[in-house]
Order: C-alpha cells, then sequence, then structure tokens
C-alpha cells in the first residue's frame, strides 16, 4: 500500500483528504490525516460572535463529521517531519512513513511575544477574537461595556484574514449606534501598516469607509508594549495610544512543528514554491493554506483555490505526468462593513483588487470594491457553503483562478 | 520610470523613488539617497542594509522581527537608526524594493 498522510485537519486538510479519497483506489493508496484537536472551528464565524450575531454553536462541530469513509483520523500532536526519511513522528512516539505529505497546520496566534499583552488586563481590558474563547470573553464584555478608547491594534504582519481587522471596527461602529451609544465610544485603528490595507486602491476605497465611519486610523505603529499600569500601548518609537478596550490581534506564526522539522521560515512558515506549492526541498511535500509563506493573504478562500493546484500536481506526480497546476494566489474577501452591507475583493499575485462585478461580469450578483446588502448575504452564505460543500471538496462555480473579466481599471 | 543621478551613475526608480534594477546598487547611492531624505549614513547603517540586500535578493520576506534578530541592531535600535518608518526608508536605501509584509 502506498501511503498519503495529511497533517492537519483544518479548513484545508478536510479538503484534501475529500478529494484524495475520492481519486485515489482504496486498495492501492492508504490516506491518513492528524490533527490535535477533535473540533473543526469555522474561524470567519469568530468575527461575529463579540457583537452577539452568532454564538458558540454556529462555529463548531466535530472534525470526525467531514473526514470520509476510508481515511483514517488519528488524533495526536505532531512532533515533527523527518523528511530526508519520509517519515513523521507524533509526540506519543509513533512513527508514520509516507509516500507524499501534505503539510496544512495553518496559523496561529502568539500574544505572548508582544511583552504586557498577557498580563493582568488579559481578557479583562484586553481582548483578542481569533480564538474561541478570546471572542466569547469579548461578547461578555461588551454586554455591560460603558464605552470610552475602543483601540484595535495589528501586532504585525502576515495575519489571518487581513480585512478581518476592518471589518472588526466597522462592525464595532454599528454595534455601538445600534445600542445608542456610539458617542461614547471612540474607536481607533492602529496599524503598522501606512493605511488601511497594503494593495493601493482597497486601501484607499476602505480608508475612505472607515473615515465616513468616524472610525480614527492611527498608521505606522509598530507595538513593543503594552503598559498595563496607564493602560496605554507602545510602538518602537516611543508612541502611544491610550485604550479603555484593546482588541488585539496578536503576532501570527506557523505551527512550531514546521520550524522543528526544518522547513520553515524565521515565523515558522512553511517554504513553499509559490507556484507548484511544493515544499522548496521536497518534492513529495505539499503545502497547503496558511503554514505556507505565500505572498497571498491567509485566508479560508485562498485555500479553497489552492487545494485545487495541489490536487492537480499531486495527481500529476502520482501518475509520473509534469505538473499542470500553477497557483496565482487567488483571493477572494468578503468584508462586512455593517448595517446589513458587505463589499468584496478578488484579486492574486499579480493584481490588485479592481471594481468591477463578480463571478459573472456586468450582472455580479456580487459588486467588487463596494458596499451592496448582496455581498453581506454573500458572506452570510459563505458559513453554510463552509460546512456542507467547501470542505466537502466538492465543485464551486468559482474558478481557482483568477479573472480580469467583470473588472474595471479605471474607475478612480 | 523615472532617472536618477546619484554620485554620477543615472539609475532608475519607481514612482516612489525605489531603485527598480537592485544590481546597480552602490554605498555611494544609499548614502546619497538618504542625504536627499536628511539622514547620513553612517558604517553600521551600510552593514544593516547590506543584510537587508542579502536577506532580500536570496528571495527570503522581510520583516522587522528579522532584522530584530539579525544580529546587527534590535527592534527599538533599528527604528533609533532610520527613525518614522524604518523597514520603508531601509529597503529604499539597500536598493531593494518595498516590502509587501501584507497582502
Ligand atoms: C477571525 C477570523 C476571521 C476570518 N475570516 C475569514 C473570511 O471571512 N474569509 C476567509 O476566506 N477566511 C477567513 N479566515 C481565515 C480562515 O479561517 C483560514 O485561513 C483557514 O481556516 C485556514 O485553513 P488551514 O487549513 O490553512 O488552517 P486551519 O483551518 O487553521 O487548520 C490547521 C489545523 O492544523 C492543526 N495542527 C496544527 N499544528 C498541529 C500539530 N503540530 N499536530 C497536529 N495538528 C496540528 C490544527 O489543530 C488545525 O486544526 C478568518 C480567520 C479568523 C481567525
Amino acid at each position: 500500500m502506498k501511503k498519503l498522510l495529511i497533517l492537519g485537519a483544518g479548513t484545508g486538510g478536510t479538503i484534501m483528504a475529500n478529494k484524495m479519497r475520492k481519486a485515489l483506489e482504496k486498495d492501492e493508496w492508504d490516506i491518513t490525516i492528524i490533527d490535535k484537536y477533535k473540533t473543526h472551528y469555522y474561524q470567519p464565524g469568530f468575527l461575529f460572535i463579540p457583537f452577539g450575531m452568532y454564538s458558540k454553536k454556529d462555529v463548531i462541530k466535530p472534525k470526525a463529521d467531514f473526514i470520509p469513509y476510508g481515511v483514517n483520523l488519528i488524533f495526536a500532536d505532531v512532533d515533527k517531519v523527518v523528511a530526508e526519511n519520509n517519515q513523521v513522528l507524533l509526540k506519543d512516539g509513533v512513527v508514520l512513513n509516507y509516500d507524499y505529505l501534505i503539510i496544512a497546520t495553518g496559523t496561529q496566534i502568539f500574544p505572548e511575544e508582544t511583552p504586557g499583552l498577557q498580563d493582568k488586563l488579559w481578557r479583562k481590558n484586553i481582548f483578542d477574537y481569533y480564538t474561541i474563547e478570546g471572542s466569547a470573553a469579548l461578547a461578555d464584555f461588551f454586554k455591560t461595556w460603558e464605552g470610552g478608547d475602543l483601540v484595535l491594534n495589528i501586532a504585525e504582519n502576515p495575519i489571518k484574514c487581513p480585512v478581518a481587522p476592518l471589518e472588526f471596527v466597522m462592525f464595532a461602529d454599528a454595534f455601538f449606534v445600534e445600542r445608542g451609544m456610539r458617542e461614547k465610544v471612540n474607536i481607533h485603528f492602529v496599524t503598522p501598516m501606512s493605511g488601511a490595507f497594503t494593495k493601493p486602491r482597497a486601501s484607499k476605497v476602505l480608508g475612505g469607509l472607515l473615515k465616513e465611519k468616524n472610525i480614527n486610523i492611527i498608521p505606522d505603529f509598530y507595538i513593543e508594549r503594552v503598559d498595563n499600569e496607564n493602560k496605554t500601548i507602545v510602538s518602537y518609537d516611543e508612541k502611544e495610544v491610550p485604550f479603555d478596550c484593546l482588541i488585539t490581534i496578536p503576532v501570527h506564526k506557523g505551527d512550531p512543528m514546521v520550524g522543528r522539522s526544518g522547513l520553515g521560515d524565521d515565523m515558522d512558515f512553511a517554504l513553499t514554491d509559490k507556484y507548484t506549492l511544493q515544499s522548496d526541498k521536497f518534492k513529495n511535500i505539499f503545502i497547503l493554506g496558511d503554514a505556507a509563506n505565500l505572498p497571498t493573504s491567509k485566508a479560508g478562500s485562498v485555500v479553497h483555490f489552492a487545494a485545487e493546484v495541489v490536487f492537480e500536481n499531486l495527481m500529476c506526480s502520482i501518475e509520473g505526468r509534469p505538473y499542470t497546476g500553477k497557483f496565482d494566489g487567488h483571493s477572494n474577501c468578503y468584508i462586512e462593513t455593517g448595517f446589513g452591507k458587505g463589499a468584496l475583493i478578488d484579486f492574486n499575485y499579480d493584481t490588485e483588487p479592481l471594481p468591477g462585478a463578480f463571478p459573472f461580469p456586468g450582472i455580479g450578483p456580487f459588486g467588487l470594491l463596494k458596499e451592496t446588502r448582496m455581498n453581506h448575504y454573500g458572506k452570510l452564505l459563505f458559513r453554510w457553503i463552509y460546512w456542507h460543500i467547501l470542505l466537502k471538496g466538492k465543485e464551486m462555480p468559482i474558478s481557482s483562478h483568477m479573472t480580469m473579466a467583470g473588472k474595471k481599471m479605471h474607475d478612480f | 520610470m523615472a532617472q536618477k543621478n546619484y554620485s554620477g551613475v543615472n539609475i532608475s526608480v519607481d514612482e516612489e523613488g525605489y531603485m527598480t534594477d537592485s544590481s546597480q546598487w552602490t554605498k555611494e547611492i544609499a548614502k546619497e539617497m538618504a542625504k536627499e531624505e536628511g539622514l547620513n549614513l553612517t558604517e553600521e547603517h551600510i552593514k544593516l542594509l547590506e543584510f537587508i540586500r542579502e536577506k532580500v535578493l536570496s528571495g527570503s520576506a522581510l520583516t522587522i522581527r528579522a532584522i530584530g534578530k539579525s544580529g546587527f541592531t534590535d527592534i527599538k535600535g533599528f527604528y533609533q537608526l532610520f527613525p518614522g518608518a524604518p523597514l520603508k526608508k531601509a529597503t529604499k536605501y539597500a536598493g531593494v524594493s518595498k516590502p509587501s509584509t501584507c497582502v
């Protein structure tokens, strides 16, 4: 029996388990997927929890429900990959051999990288919403908060879903308006970037939206530490921003397993060929999703598009054909802008987000780079699509490669 | 694409003043570029610029964190060497492209 091993049963790993089990003969290929946790989280839902729009039960399901019959599911902590020997070591001492390996171990937040973050104000006045615990604690806090300076700070890039912080502050604006206390809350968006978003046109449009909503952008702010006594965040060049409630997007890194395996960069993101999605050193290792050091967004939509390329190239390799899959960095994000509206951006390695209609040129129904109600429904629909279509590796009516059809080059 | 003349050499730069051909870079060009923006480069600056060039030209992603671990300076020191927006300034003077740390 030949062996395919998948590390991580999150978005990407689960998609691949489904796709590969369908494609490979059961009597020739043994497929095993490993994860350290039993619960699958719908991470985009974490954004909705602080505002009482979703509760915990809306975002969790057992991982086992999404792994197809005929795939071995092991719950264990992966210690490291010994790529020279085609082996994976588990922390409990078990050794697994593989012919092909897919690394889909994602990225996590590391609040301990910023001094003072996890000190006495942690989860009292300082919250993250990138974990279920953080977003649930924040939901409780908001229930009785009387207002003040609400500061959202991005510690460092890259982060998961780079638009999620923008969505958070726009949701916060709508939330406090609806509660009749917006004038008591000053919302600050504090970022190490020089604007709302790095891609120039999107940054202009999104920055404009923040201004309209009276959200204060503080750019070029690189956090060094949190001063718990004075309730301020302090940058490396000694700028200070006071807060009553701090929402932190902490430093993101890959799983330390990637570093221990000698396959990563200095942030434990796995070194990946940006077109073939193979490990830079070992041709029988593919990297999928947030775990990769690719210059595109760390987002579920990217994982979905990349999975098609990993699938294609893995099949080419197994069947001894030249690779036909070439990833273009395609990313497609719905952006919640509050009050039942949303925006949508679509871009890749080479093309920044542009205005237009999606996915059907001239028709939509979704509008690119503008606020519409339909885009908001798109995001809500995404949760259903995620559980029922995306994880199961089924076809979606969107191409994995970005298309210029329907995009306008000269609208600004 | 614009042309600029630094220390007698014509080099091409993009609209933000970043060099488009890294191989044209010399210490003298770096010094003149920085001087234009009111900063005098010392040997300490130059060593760091050389580290940045090596990192970027070998295809690695450049983060402030990586510079903090470079052994030449820590992150605070980096801010003191290139006040304001250190990564943007340092990459410019190092003759490499502006870092796209967020996508
Ligand atoms: C607040 C928030 C909002 C978001 N919003 C959006 C959005 O609107 N649109 C969008 O497209 N994306 C969004 N995302 C991003 C999206 O959820 C992720 O990009 C996606 O889930 C990544 O998939 P993955 O398979 O790479 O990693 P994950 O789904 O995170 O899976 C990684 C898995 O690997 C396991 N693992 C890691 N290390 C080990 C180990 N050593 N041993 C065993 N198992 C291990 C983990 O337990 C985990 O189950 C959002 C994310 C967050 C946090």
